[in-house]
C-alpha cells in the first residue's frame, strides 16, 4: 500500500516522513526515528512497556498507527528530562527509590507517572497503584515504584519526601 | 503483531465519513479509538484494506444536555467521560462503569460509541446503556436513524448496524434526582473483560422501589436486559428474599461461555452476585 | 591526623562496599530510555526473521510450498527442515540430553512448533510472507493429559526415538517416557511408612506456567564471510555456554564466535537455553551474509519457548502420632512436552528436586520421578528459583500443612517440632544433601512474633465462629511456609552443563590511577550486579565502588561462566570476585611492605590501606599501591596489579525464609484478598540490603501471579488456552499486595563472604505460603487440599463443594 506524508511533533521537533498507514507508532519512533527507549513487550494491548504522552494523553504507542498522530505531539522517554538537561524529578525518584531492576518497563511507566502526576500532583498511594495499571513489571513488584512516584511528586510539589513507615 | 497493509482515510466530516463508508462498502472499517480494533487487526483476526478514522470529525465530540436527555458524541472517550462533570452529577453510573474499563492508557483513546457499536459481549457500557434506556444515533447513506440499545444486540460481533452505518451519538434520558445506582464488575485484575457484571438503576418512593432496570455483561453473545429481574424488584423494599428471587431470574437468561474466567456455571452464578452487591449498593445511593 | 582527615566511618562509608544500601549504577541509563536491548541494535543490511509455527499439536507434514512467500518483494529467502539438514542443523541438542527439531522435520509435536523461518528486509515484509507460506497437516491423535501418556495405547509421539530404550539418563520404559530417577532408601523409607502411626497421601501438583519476562526472546545474528567469524548478540542468560553450544553445532571453531548478551530486560529462566530463532537467525546470516535480527513476539514466547513446573508429585509423609515425621516419598511425573529442553546440570534430570525433604529432619525418604513426553511445548526451566526447587518446596510446605491437618495440630507447631536444629549443620539430608548453615528455630520464631501469630489464630477461630453464624461470608486463611533453598551450582564434582564444570569466574584489574575493570562469568538480567560486585570489590580493595566498572556478557572479554540463574551469581561468581580480590590485596600488600621497608607481616589491612601495626601513620592505601604496580614493584616481581579466579564452589549455599500471610476469601465469588504477606529471608551475609529487598518484592509478586492465577493451560487437543496477556495472569499495580520484608543472618561457612543468594528465595517461599493460607481458610470445614492456581473460579467451586453455597 502507498506511503503517506505525516508530520508530527517528537519530543520538541517537528518531524515529517513518508509511513505506511500500518506503520504502528511504536515502531515508528523505535525504527525510523531511533527512539529506542519506549520497548515492546506484548502483543495485546496489555503490557504498556510502550507507552508515550501524545497530545497530553498517556497512550499505549503499539495501538496507535502513526498516521492517527498527524499533527500531534509525541514525548517519549528520551524527551522527559527537563529543558536544562537535568533528569526529571521521576527520574531520579525511580533511581533514589530502587523503582527499576531490569529497566524494560522503566521508559514507558516513566512515561505514564509524568502524565499521572500531572492529572494528579498530590495521589494517594491507592491513586498511584491504580494510575500505572495499565504499566506491567516482572521486576519489582510494584511497590518501589510506588515510592518512587511518590518521592517525585514530593520534590514537584517542593515538599520534603516522607517514606512510610513498613 | 503486524498488521497488515490497508488504505487510510481520515474524513473532516460525518458526511464525509459516510460517503467514503458507502464507496468502500464490506472492505472499510471505522476506526475510532481503535483499542479493540487495532489489537484484532495485529493479530490478523481482522484485515480490512481501508480504514476510515473518525478521529476529525468534531461533531462526534462532546458531552452536552439536551432537553431531557444527555448527548455524548461517539468520539468521546473513556476519559473525557471520566472527568465530565455533568455526567458526573447527572449520570455518575457512567463514570463509575468507565473507570472499570481497562486501563488509563486505554482510556485515554476508547471511545463510547466504540464500546457500544461492535458488538463485542464482553464490553462494559452495552448492558449499562441497555439499563439506562438510551437510544443509538445511527447515521448510513439512507439517512438517520434511532436505534434503541435494548433492540441494537443481535448476537456476538453482530448489530443492527448495516454495512456502512455509523453510531454517531448516544442518547441517554437523565435519570431522576436521587436515583439509586451501581455498576458492579467481577474481574480478576484490573484490564480483564468481566466474569460477570451488572448494572442497576433505580428509584425508591415511601421505602419502595418504584423502578428498576438491570443489565448484565458478558453473560451471554450479547449484552442483556434483565427486564424481569427488574419488574420483580419493583414494589419490593430490596428485601432479601425479593432480591434473591431477582437474582434468580436474571441467572435464568444467562449463557456465559466457558473460558478462562470460568466454568458456565459460575459465571452464570456470579451474575446473580453481582446484581445483588449492585442493589445493595444502589439502594444505599438512592435517596 | 586533624580534623580534616577521614574517620574510619567516613572512610568505609565513602567505599560503599558490603551492606550499603547503593543506588544503582545500571538506573542511570535506564531511566533515560538508553538501555540497549536486543531489539534496540541496528547494524548495516540487517534483515528480519519470523516464523511460520503450526496450528497443530500433533500432525504430520505432508506439504510446505514457500514459494509465494519468496515471491514476496523484499523476501529474501525461506527456510524450512529442507534447508537445515546439510549443514545439520534440521536438529539442535537440548541442554537435558535429548534433541529438538530447530524447524519441523516431517511432523509438529506441539502447537505453535516452528515450521518455516521467513528471512526480509523489513519486519513487516517478514510477517506479511510468513501469511503466505502453504503448509499441509494431517492430524495425528494427541497426547495432553500427563497420567495417560504412558498408556499402553498412547499415541508414539518421537519417532525419532523408536527403539531407543536408552535415554540421557538411563532406561527409558515407554515410547512416551523420557526418564526414571531414583533417589533415596526405598527399604528404610518402606519400613518407616509400615511402622507409621499416621500417614498422609496426596497428589500435590503444580501447574504449568512461564516466566514471561517483559522481554521476549530476541537475537541478532551477523556472520562475516570474509574473516569467518560469528557474532551473535542475543537474550542470553548464559553467553559463554551459548558460545560453546554453538561452536559445537556450527563447527565454526569457538576462538571466532564472538556472543555478547547487552541488556536484558529480564530472564527469570526463560533465556537460558538455546532456541530454534538463535539458530535460524545464525543460519539465515551464514546463509545470506548480512545480519539476521530474530524477536518474538509475546504470544511465541508463552506458546513455545520453555515453560515451567508441570510436575505432579504424589506426596506421602510418615510420622508419629504427636507430630514427629518419620519418612517422606515422593513420586512425581514430570511433564515435560515434546522434546526435554530442561536446563538443568546434566546429571540432574529432575534438578535438585530431592531437596524436597525440606526444612525437616526427616531420617528416611525416598524420591522418584518419572519424565513424560507429550504435545506440549519443550522444557522446562527454573522459573526465578533453582533447579526444581519451587516443585519441591510447594510439595513439602503443602504436605506438612496437610499432616498438620490430620494430627490436629497448628502447621507452624509442627513446623517447629520438625525443623532442623541449628546444631545439627552442616546437615546431611536423608537425599543426600549437606546443608550449609541455619537457625531455623529463631527465624521461624521470629516470624511468627513478628506478626503476632497466636493472635491471629485467635481472629480465625472468631471468624469461624462468625461464618458458621451466617455472620459473615468471608474465610480467614493463615499460611505459614518455611522453606530451604539450595542454590549456588555448583560443585564440579556434580555440576555441570553439556559437560563444562558449574564454576564460575571474576577477572579484577587495577588500573594505575587507581581505579577498577572487573569482568564476571554471569550476566544480569535486572539483578543488579554492576552496583554488587563493586560493593564486594570495594570493601576488599579499598578503592571506592563508583571507581569500579563491572562489565558482564561479552564472552571475547569476560572469563568462562556458566551465567545467571539458580541465584548462582552471589555464591560463585561473588566468591570469585572476593578469591580474585584477594590475589590482588596479597600482591599489594607485598609491594606495601616494600614502599614501607618492612617485612609483609609488620602490616595489616585498614579499611582501604595497610599500616604498619603498631605505627599507623605509617599506610600506603591501595590507590598508591595501584600506582606503585606500574612504577616501582619489588625486584623480581611482575609489574600490573590484576588476579583472575575461577571458583569451584565447594557446597551449594542455603537460602532459607519463614513467610506468613493471611488472607480473606470472599466465598461468594471466589475472590481472595491478600491482608498482610511477611517475609523473612536468610540469605547468610547481606551485599545491598536495597537490592535484596527489591529482589524479595519481585520474587514475591511473581509467586502471587503463579498462585492465584497463571497456567498455561491447554485443551484436549493440545490448544494453548493461555498464549497472551489477555489471559496469562500477570498482576498490575492493583491486584498485588503491598509485602514486608525482614531477615536473619546466617552466612554460609563455606563461602568467601557468607553470602547464599537471594534473588529467587522469595518465589520458592511465596507459593506454597498463599497455597497454605488458602487452603488454611477451607481448613475447618474439612477440605485437605485444594490445587493451585487459586483463581476465583477454582476456589468458588471448592466452596461450592463444600456445600458453602446452599
Amino acid at each position: 500500500m502507498s506511503k503517506v506524508q505525516v508530520r508530527l511533533k517528537v519530543n520538541g521537533k517537528v518531524i515529517d516522513e513518508l509511513v505506511e498507514p500500518r506503520t504502528l507508532l511504536i515502531h515508528f519512533l523505535r525504527e525510523h526515528l531511533n527512539l529506542t527507549g519506549s520497548h515492546i513487550g506484548c502483543d495485546t494491548s496489555h503490557c504498556g512497556a510502550c507507552t508515550v504522552d501524545l497530545n497530553g494523553k498517556s497512550v499505549k504507542s503499539c495501538t496507535v498507527f502513526t498516521v492517527q498522530a498527524a499533527d500531534g505531539e509525541v514525548i517519549t522517554i528520551e524527551g522527559v528530562a527537563n529543558a536544562d538537561g537535568t533528569l526529571h524529578a521521576l527520574q531520579e525518584g525511580f533511581r533514589e527509590m530502587h523503582g527499576l531492576q531490569c529497566g524494560f518497563c522503566t521508559p514507558g511507566m516513566i512515561t505514564r507517572a509524568y502524565r499521572l502526576l500531572k492529572e494528579n500532583p498530590t495521589p494517594t498511594e491507592e491513586e498511584i497503584r491504580f494510575g500505572i495499571a495499565g504499566n506491567l513489571c516482572r521486576c519489582t513488584g510494584y511497590q518501589n515504584i510506588v515510592k518512587a512516584i511518590q518521592h517525585a511528586a514530593a520534590k514537584l510539589a517542593g515538599a520534603p519526601f516522607q517514606e512510610a513507615a513498613e | 503483531m503486524i498488521p497488515g497493509s490497508f488504505a487510510y482515510h481520515r474524513p473532516n466530516s460525518i458526511k464525509e465519513a459516510i460517503s467514503l463508508l458507502a464507496d468502500l462498502g464490506e472492505d472499510a472499517r471505522v476506526l475510532a479509538g481503535g483499542h479493540s480494533l487495532i489489537p484484532m487487526m495485529k493479530l490478523r483476526l481482522a484485515s480490512p484494506d481501508h480504514l476510515v478514522d473518525l478521529g476529525a470529525i468534531n461533531d462526534l465530540k462532546g458531552v452536552r444536555a439536551d432537553g431531557a436527555d444527555i448527548v455524548i458524541g461517539a468520539m468521546a472517550t473513556q476519559h473525557e467521560l471520566i472527568a465530565s462533570e455533568l455526567l458526573g452529577s447527572k449520570l455518575p453510573l457512567l463514570r463509575e462503569t468507565s473507570l472499570l474499563i481497562a486501563d488509563p492508557q486505554v482510556r485515554y483513546m476508547g471511545t463510547l460509541g466504540g464500546n457500544v457499536a461492535n458488538g463485542d459481549p464482553g464490553n462494559d457500557m452495552p448492558a449499562v446503556m441497555m439499563c439506562l434506556g438510551a437510544s443509538y444515533q445511527v447515521v448510513g447513506k439512507s439517512g438517520e436513524r434511532k436505534i434503541a440499545a435494548r433492540d441494537f444486540y443481535k448476537g456476538a460481533y453482530d448489530t443492527a448496524l448495516s454495512t456502512g452505518e455509523i453510531v454517531t451519538a448516544i442518547r441517554i434520558p437523565v435519570p431522576p434526582p436521587g436515583h439509586g445506582f451501581a455498576y458492579e464488575k467481577l474481574k480478576r485484575k484490573v484490564g480483564d473483560y468481566a466474569t460477570a457484571a451488572a448494572a442497576v438503576l433505580l428509584t425508591i418512593n415511601s421505602g419502595k422501589v418504584a423502578t428498576c432496570s438491570i443489565g448484565l455483561t458478558n453473560v451471554a453473545d450479547t449484552p442483556l436486559w434483565a427486564e424481569q429481574a427488574g419488574k420483580i424488584l419493583v414494589g419490593s423494599t430490596l428485601d432479601a428474599a425479593t432480591v434473591t428471587k431477582a437474582a434468580a431470574a436474571a441467572e435464568a437468561i444467562t449463557s456465559p461461555a466457558s473460558d478462562n474466567h470460568g466454568p458456565a456455571y459460575y459465571r452464570t452464578k456470579m451474575s446473580g452476585v453481582m446484581l445483588t452487591r449492585a442493589l445493595i449498593r444502589a439502594k444505599a445511593r438512592a435517596s | 591526623m586533624n580534623e580534616m582527615t577521614p574517620t574510619a566511618e567516613q572512610r568505609t562509608e565513602a567505599l560503599q562496599g558490603l551492606g550499603c544500601k547503593r543506588k544503582r549504577v545500571e538506573d542511570i541509563r535506564f531511566v533515560q530510555g538508553r538501555g540497549s536491548y536486543v531489539d534496540d541494535m541496528k547494524l548495516p543490511g540487517m534483515l528480519y526473521g519470523d516464523f511460520v509455527r503450526s496450528p497443530h499439536a500433533h500432525a504430520r507434514i505432508t506439504k510446505i510450498d514457500v514459494s509465494k512467500a519468496a515471491a514476496v518483494p523484499g523476501v529474501i529467502a525461506v527456510l524450512t527442515a529442507e534447508e537445515l539438514k546439510p549443514v545439520n542443523l534440521a536438529w539442535m541438542p537440548t541442554l537435558a540430553g535429548d534433541v529438538q527439531m530447530v524447524l519441523a522435520d516431517g511432523k509438529v509435536l506441539y502447537q505453535a512448533q516452528e515450521v518455516a523461518f521467513v528471512i526480509a528486509e523489513h519486519a513487516y515484509i517478514a510477517a506479511d510472507a510468513a501469511e503466505l507460506v502453504e503448509v499441509e497437516y494431517e492430524a495425528l491423535p494427541v497426547v495432553i493429559d500427563p497420567f495417560k501418556a504412558m498408556e499402553a495405547d498412547a499415541p508414539v509421539l518421537r519417532e525419532d526415538l523408536k527403539g531407543k530404550t536408552d535415554g540421557a539418563h538411563g532406561k527409558r520404559t515407554h515410547h512416551n517416557h523420557v526418564f526414571n530417577w531414583t533417589i533415596g532408601d526405598k527399604e528404610g523409607t518402606d519400613t518407616a511408612f509400615k511402622k507409621a502411626e499416621v500417614s498422609i497421601k496426596q497428589l500435590i501438583s503444580y501447574q504449568r506456567v512461564h516466566p514471561c519476562p517483559l522481554e521476549t526472546c530476541q537475537a541478532v545474528a551477523s556472520f562475516d564471510k570474509i574473516k569467518g567469524e560469528l557474532t551473535v548478540w542475543g537474550t542470553f542468560q548464559a553467553p559463554h555456554v551459548i558460545r560453546t553450544v554453538a561452536s559445537l553445532i556450527s563447527k565454526i571453531p569457538e576462538h571466532k564466535i564472538h556472543i555478547i548478551a547487552p541488556d536484558i530486560g529480564g530472564g527469570f529462566g526463560n533465556k537460558v537455553g538455546a532456541y530454534s530463532g538463535y539458530i535460524c537467525a545464525i543460519v539465515a546470516s551464514i546463509v545470506t551474509g548480512r545480519p539476521v535480527k530474530w524477536v518474538e513476539d509475546r504470544i511465541e514466547n508463552l506458546s513455545s519457548t520453555s515453560f515451567a513446573r508441570d510436575y505432579h508429585m504424589t506426596t506421602e509423609i510418615a510420622a508419629t502420632k504427636d507430630g514427629k515425621v518419620t519418612g517422606l516419598r515422593v513420586h512425581v511425573l514430570a511433564d515435560h512436552g515434546a522434546f526435554d529442553a530442561c536446563a538443568d546440570p546434566s546429571k540432574w534430570p529432575a534438578g535438585f528436586f530431592n531437596i524436597v525433604t525440606g526444612s525437616y529432619d526427616f531420617p528416611v525418604a525416598l524420591c522418584t520421578v518419572d519424565g513424560i513426553y507429550t504435545n506440549k511445548a519443550p522444557g522446562g526451566v527454573a522459573y526465578r528459583c533453582s533447579f526444581r526447587v519451587t516443585e519441591a518446596a510447594y510439595c513439602i510446605e503443602r504436605a506438612m500443612d496437610i499432616l498438620a491437618q490430620k494430627l490436629g495440630m497448628d502447621p507452624a507447631d509442627l513446623r517447629m517440632k520438625n525443623l532442623i536444629r541449628r546444631e545439627q549443620f552442616p546437615y546431611q539430608s536423608a537425599l543426600g544433601w549437606e546443608y550449609d548453615s541455619g537457625d531455623y528455630h529463631s527465624a521461624l520464631k521470629k516470624a511468627m512474633d513478628t506478626v503476632g501469630y497466636s493472635k491471629l489464630r485467635a481472629e480465625q477461630k472468631a471468624k469461624q465462629e462468625a461464618f458458621k453464624r451466617g455472620e459473615t461470608r468471608d474465610l480467614m486463611g493463615i499460611g505459614v511456609a518455611f522453606f530451604t533453598e539450595i542454590v549456588g551450582a555448583g560443585p564440579s564434582r556434580n555440576c555441570d552443563i553439556l559437560g563444562i564444570a558449574m564454576f564460575d569466574s571474576a577477572e579484577i584489574r587495577i588500573h594505575p590511577t587507581g581505579s577498577i575493570v572487573a569482568r564476571l562469568g554471569t550476566k544480569s538480567q535486572g539483578q543488579g550486579h554492576e552496583t554488587t560486585y563493586a560493593q564486594i570489590i570495594a570493601s576488599e580493595l579499598g578503592i571506592p565502588a563508583d571507581d569500579i566498572t563491572v562489565e558482564e556478557g561479552n564472552t571475547d572479554t569476560a572469563p568462562y561462566g556458566l551465567g545467571t540463574y539458580g541465584s548462582r551469581s552471589t555464591p560463585v561468581s561473588g566468591a570469585a570476585t572476593a578469591m580474585a580480590a584477594r590475589k590482588i590485596k596479597a600482591k599489594a600488600q607485598m609491594i606495601a611492605a616494600h614502599l614501607l621497608e618492612v617485612h609483609d607481616d609488620d602490616l595489616e589491612w585498614d579499611i582501604d590501606r595497610f599500616r604498619v601495626k603498631g605505627n599507623p601513620e605509617r599506610f600506603k592505601t591501595m590507590k598508591e599501591l595501584a600506582w606503585a604496580a606500574y612504577h616501582g614493584v619489588p625486584p623480581g616481581m611482575e609489574p600490573g596489579l590484576e588476579a583472575v579466579n575461577y571458583y569451584d564452589p565447594p557446597n551449594m549455599t542455603y537460602p532459607f525464609g519463614a513467610y506468613v500471610c493471611v488472607v480473606d476469601v470472599d466465598v461468594d465469588t471466589g475472590a481472595t484478598k491478600i491482608r498482610r504477606f511477611y517475609a523473612l529471608d536468610d540469605c547468610g551475609t547481606r551485599i545491598n540490603p536495597m537490592i535484596i529487598e527489591g529482589q524479595i518484592h519481585g520474587g514475591l509478586t511473581e509467586a502471587f501471579g503463579i498462585a492465584m492465577g497463571q497456567e498455561i493451560r491447554y485443551d484436549e487437543i493440545g490448544n494453548v488456552m493461555t498464549a497472551s496477556l489477555i489471559d496469562y495472569f500477570l498482576p498490575t499495580a492493583v491486584e498485588t499486595p503491598k509485602w514486608e520484608t525482614d531477615w536473619t543472618t546466617t552466612p554460609s561457612p563455606h563461602h568467601p563472604i557468607g553470602a547464599k543468594g537471594v534473588g529467587e528465595s522469595p518465589n520458592v517461599g511465596g507459593v506454597p505460603c498463599f497455597a497454605n493460607a488458602i487452603n488454611d481458610a477451607f481448613r475447618f470445614l474439612g477440605s485437605t487440599h485444594i490445587p493451585m492456581p487459586h483463581d476465583q473460579w477454582r476456589t468458588w467451586m471448592a466452596a461450592d463443594k463444600l456445600g458453602l453455597h446452599a
